[in-house]
Order: C-alpha cells, then structure tokens, then sequence
C-alpha cells in the first residue's frame, strides 16, 4: 500500500504572529512546528505501514525551510519526503494551495492521502476537500478513525452530535482530526534516517496538468482587504478580595447592578 | 465569467434528520441584511430526502425562495451527492454569494463545492457585509463596489483579517452556528418553490455509510444558554464540577468547559468552549479556573457579562472579565450558590 500524508508546518500560534507589509503572513519570523491535525495523520498512517506493511511518503509546501518537518516525520517513521517550493507558489488561498498539492501528487502512485483537518494558522479545513476535489478522489472529513479492509478505507467521521461510520474504496482521501490518536516520537535510528535522508524538492516546472492561472497569490480568488492584530475588548476590574465572603458579596453586589440575578 | 450574471444571496440550509440547523436559520437573517443593499432576493438551497415539508420554516425566517433538491441519495450526508447537488444548483442559477455554516457537514461541503466551481471560500467568518475593493479607492486600479467582504479570525483569534472575493464568483464563506443572529419568524411567510434535480449516477466519489450512531446526550446546547458556569483546569477533577453545576442550577444556566477539561476527560466536547469547541454568547458567563488561552476566549469574548474567578491573578482571563476575582473556587463557588440563592428568595418574597 502506498500512503501519501500532507502535513504543514506552521508557526506555533503561542507566539504571536507578523505580517509583510503587504498583508501576507511573515512566516519566516514565527516558530515552526508541525501541525498537529497532520501529525495525527502522519501517526495514522505510520500505524498503518505498522499493520499492513506500507510505504509512507510525506509531502509538504512550503519555504525551504518546511523540510525541517518532512525530516522531522521521516525520524517519526516516514519514508519519503517531497518539498514542493517555488516563488511563483507564494501567497497561496486554499485555493490555490490545494492546486499546487494536487499537481504535485499526480506525479506520484499512492492508494491514501491522509491530510489534517485544518492547520492551525488558518483554521480553514478547506485544503484536504479540495486536493481531493481536484484528484476526483471521494473524501472523508473529520476522521477519529481510520483502518483499512482489502482494497476499501473505513472511517469513523466524527459529526457535531454524532458520528458516522463510512466506507469508501480506494484511492481516497481522509483528512484526520487530532484527537484521532497521540503520535509517536522521533526515534534516535530514526533522527539519523532523517539527517541522511535526501528530500525531494519540486518547483513550479514539476507540478503536473496545473494552470499558472491557479497558482500563488496571483491565482488565488480570495483576496486581503485588510489583516491586523485583533483588537480585543479592554479588561474590566479585578479585585483580590481579602476572604471568599467579600468575594461572594462583590460578585453578588455586580451580578445585582447588572440585573444579571 | 461574467460577474454580472450572478444574482442573489443563497444560504446552504442544512438539514439533518429532515430537522433544519439552527445554524440555516441564523445564516438566512443574515443574508437577508446583505441583500438590501444588493436589492435582491435570498434563497435556501434545501438539500434532502421528502425534505418538503421544511419550506415553510425557511420561508418564515427570511428565504424569499427555496430551492428543493429532494432524492434518495441524499438521505444522509455525504460529500459527494451534497456538493453534486450544491454545485448543480451554483451552476443552474449563478449566485452571487452562497453561505454555508461552518458546521462539520458545511466545512466538507463548502470547500468541496467551491472547488468544483472555481471560486474562493472563506472559512469561519464572524462578520459579512457589502463594501467596496480595495477598500481605499487605490490610484490605477479599479475599486470595485457591492462585495461581499468577509471578516474571520485567523493564528488561534490573534489576528482579524478581512477577505473578498472580487473576480470570481459566487463569493463563499462558511459561518460558525451561533455567530449571526435569526429573524423574528414571520408566522405564515411563503416562498416561492424550485424544485430541481440534477440527477444523481453513483461513482467513485460516493462511499457507503455503514452505519450512524449518535451520541447519546440529553444536554442541552450550551449554545441556547442564556448562563453559562464554564470550567477549566483549575477546577482540578470532575467531582469538582458538581460544585459548578450547582451555581449553574442556581441561575438557571448549564456548564460548560474549556479544552483542557475535555482532553482530561472531565467532561464531554460538546460542552467545550472555544476555537476547537463552541463559539457562546451568554448573557452570563463565569469562567472559574480557566486560564483564558487564546483559543478560549475567542470562544466566548462576545458574552454580555464574564465574571472570572482564578487563583493566578496574572492569568489572562483577567483582561476579558468584566468581573475579576482573585481567589480560591474551591472556597468562593459554593459560598457563592448559597448567596445568589438568599438573594433569589429574597427577591420572590
């Protein structure tokens, strides 16, 4: 079986986040880590090739310096990496980015793509869908399973007050949610893989059957109007009450003013 | 494409169960708001099996027209027969804006759909309005007017960004339940009916639900409450939580959590606050030993009153609260239920 995970490295949201002055995100200055929905994926996908036996190959899009993740999945048990990276791919919408993926993945055979939910710079859950989209490939959402049967992938796909057990047939795509499991750590005969290991790097000229058109920040149909640090409303009061009796009276006595009891 | 062909403002109103999303109601007040400007009509896209029967309650909260897409196939929800129907009615009668929640139905079909018609999506949108792009009038380059520009938090709520859509079309965007408010029901408002089938072939793309299970929950939505008593860590075990539910009793609210609780499997997630949980908006909300990571609080920011209770006085939850106490829960929550109790009985005497 052949298993191709997309993960992503994004800047650790716990850190704070800068702009280019064109309103594009500055991730060269924010702290990278691999994204957590794709890392359960990639765990996923290692418990598979654990299982059945498979090979897993991990794909990214990035700068050049999103190979640190591949390598950093080739060390968790991975078996190859794919950097896609080009100028002309920069500023990418999902759009855009789920276009470039796909092109990148026609170049190569595979019966999974496993891909996280959403990324936890954007929160937009839209990648995985349209890579799928753009494959023909049927697609499972919001996985808190995934086993394999024969030639069909079955998936346990959680819904906001229930979930659903599907099954589709091979290839296909589930994106993977990060309470899907705890993913392992890099091993030391691992790390020393991924040091060794030779990362593929594609450009623009290796994507296959894409249109320029749909490409980077000039392909992408959504556009900034404006991006900005979030204005947050001011603090109220805080007090340090001298014993939980004048606490309680304090919350009573605001609870009171505001009609709120 | 011809920008110009595309007309009115189309709301995805989910279905599940033949019962209507709260989250189609809210989306249809407001396209309702972004059509007057637009001087058009709204229009739910009612996707179902003898879903009929649903017309009149998207009539009566604003849909001016419903599209019915009514087959077998589209029983339960799966992408592929959802998106061929969506995607079919988007390329029959080309609308200019298509809503859809940001539910974990919306946020497969959305961008799904999108694809399939080439145009742009924007996810988790907290405002939508009509405006000019660029928004300045910009020397050399044409400013454009009636976009539908799309606000939505982005890097866990630390940043806002602001989102059009201005050469393809239909402009998209996905809404979380809870964020837009519904209208008043107009009690006996009719629509006007489409009923439309695009025809359904099985292919690839169709997978096979082998079974559905729901989980087994009497609780009420924590994001009806008008109060809701919210705990986080700090509460420390979910014994503890029984505290909490009593001042919720008390106030007639629920509980509700943030995520470290769910992760220490305190309490379910259906109960949880925040950028992975719910997005709330309570008259009353006590968050009491909770922190107030970011994630959190963009859950929860928009509640009329926040009372934070925690022992770090430098805890973050401090710089939303209306109200901020610095001290032990243990001691001040149940001290707290007696007295909004006397209080209550006083007040009814």
């Amino acid at each position: 079986m052949k298993i191709i995970v997309c993960i992503k490295q994004v800047p650790d949201t716990k850190g704070g986040v800068k702009f280019n002055a064109d309103g594009t995100l500055d991730r060269g200055a924010m702290l990278a880590i691999m994204n957590p929905d794709d890392k359960a994926g990639l765990e996923a996908a290692l418990r598979l090739k654990d299982q059945y036996g498979a090979e897993v190959t991990v794909l990214t899009m990035g700068l050049p310096k999103a190979a640190d993740v591949l390598r950093e999945a080739i060390a968790m048990g991975a078996d190859n990496g794919i950097l896609v990276t080009d100028r002309v791919l920069g500023g990418a919408d999902t759009w855009a980015t789920s276009t470039t993926i796909a092109g990148a993945i026609r170049n190569l055979e595979y019966d999974l793509i496993i891909t996280g939910r959403q990324a936890i710079d954007g929160d937009t859950a839209q990648v995985g869908p349209q890579i799928a989209e753009h494959l023909g490939l049927p697609v499972i959402s919001y996985a808190q399973e995934i086993s394999v049967d024969g030639d069909k992938v079955v998936v346990k796909r959680q819904y906001d007050d229930r979930y659903h057990m599907v099954e589709a047939k091979m290839p296909c795509l589930v994106t993977a949610l990060a309470e899907l499991n705890d993913p392992r750590y890099m091993t030391p005969g691992g790390i020393f893989d991924a040091v060794a290991a030779e990362i593929t790097t594609w450009g623009r000229a290796d994507l296959k059957d894409v249109d320029d058109a749909n490409l980077g920040l000039a392909g992408s149909p959504t556009k900034i109007a404006k991006a900005s640090d979030k204005v947050r409303k001011g603090a109220g009061e805080k007090v340090t009450p001298d014993s939980p009796e004048d606490a309680v009276a304090y919350i009573v006595g605001k609870l009171d003013e505001k009609h709120a009891i | 494409m011809n920008l110009e062909e595309y007309k009115g403002v189309y709301v995805f109103a989910q279905q599940v169960d033949n019962e209507v999303s709260g989250i189609a109601l809210e989306l249809l007040g407001k396209a309702k708001e972004l059509a007057a400007p637009l001087n058009t009509e709204v229009t739910a896209v009612l996707i179902g099996y003898n879903v009929g029967n649903l017309v009149d309650k998207l009539a009566e909260y604003g849909a001016d027209k419903v599209i019915v897409v009514d087959d077998k196939e589209c029983e339960v929800y799966r992408t592929e027969p959802y998106a061929h129907a969506l995607a079919s009615v988007i390329n029959e009668y080309k609308p200019e804006i298509v809503l859809v929640g940001a539910t974990a139905i919306g946020r497969d079909l959305g961008p799904t759909v999108s694809a399939r018609v080439a145009t742009g999506l924007t996810a988790d949108c907290t405002v939508l309005e009509i405006g000019d792009f660029p928004l300045v009038a910009v020397p050399g380059k044409e400013q454009l007017h009636n976009q539908l520009l799309m606000t939505r938090p982005a890097f866990g709520g630390n940043t806002i960004a602001t989102i059009a859509c201005p050469y393809n079309r239909p402009q998209m965007a996905t809404v979380r339940p809870g964020v837009m408010q519904k209208i008043e029901p107009v009690a006996g408002a009719k629509a006007e009916v489409i009923n439309y089938n695009p025809g359904f072939t099985p292919n690839n793309k169709y997978v096979t639900v082998k079974e559905v299970v729901k989980a087994v929950s009497d609780v009420k939505d924590i994001m009806d409450a008008k109060v809701l008593v919210s705990g986080g860590r700090g509460v420390g075990s979910a014994d503890n939580f029984k505290m909490l539910q009593d001042l919720a009793d008390v106030l007639g609210g629920q509980v509700s959590c943030s995520r470290a609780v769910v992760d220490s499997g305190w309490m379910p997630k259906d109960l949880q606050v925040g950028q992975t949980g719910k997005t709330v908006r309570p008259n009353l909300y006590f968050a009491i030993g909770i922190s107030g990571a970011i994630q959190h609080v963009a859950g929860m920011e928009e509640s009329d009153i926040i009372v934070a209770i925690n022992k770090d006085e430098d805890a973050p939850i401090f710089d939303v609260a209306d109200y901020g106490v610095v001290g032990d829960l243990n001691k001040i929550v149940p001290q707290l239920t007696a007295a909004i109790k006397a209080a209550k009985e006083a007040k009814a005497k």
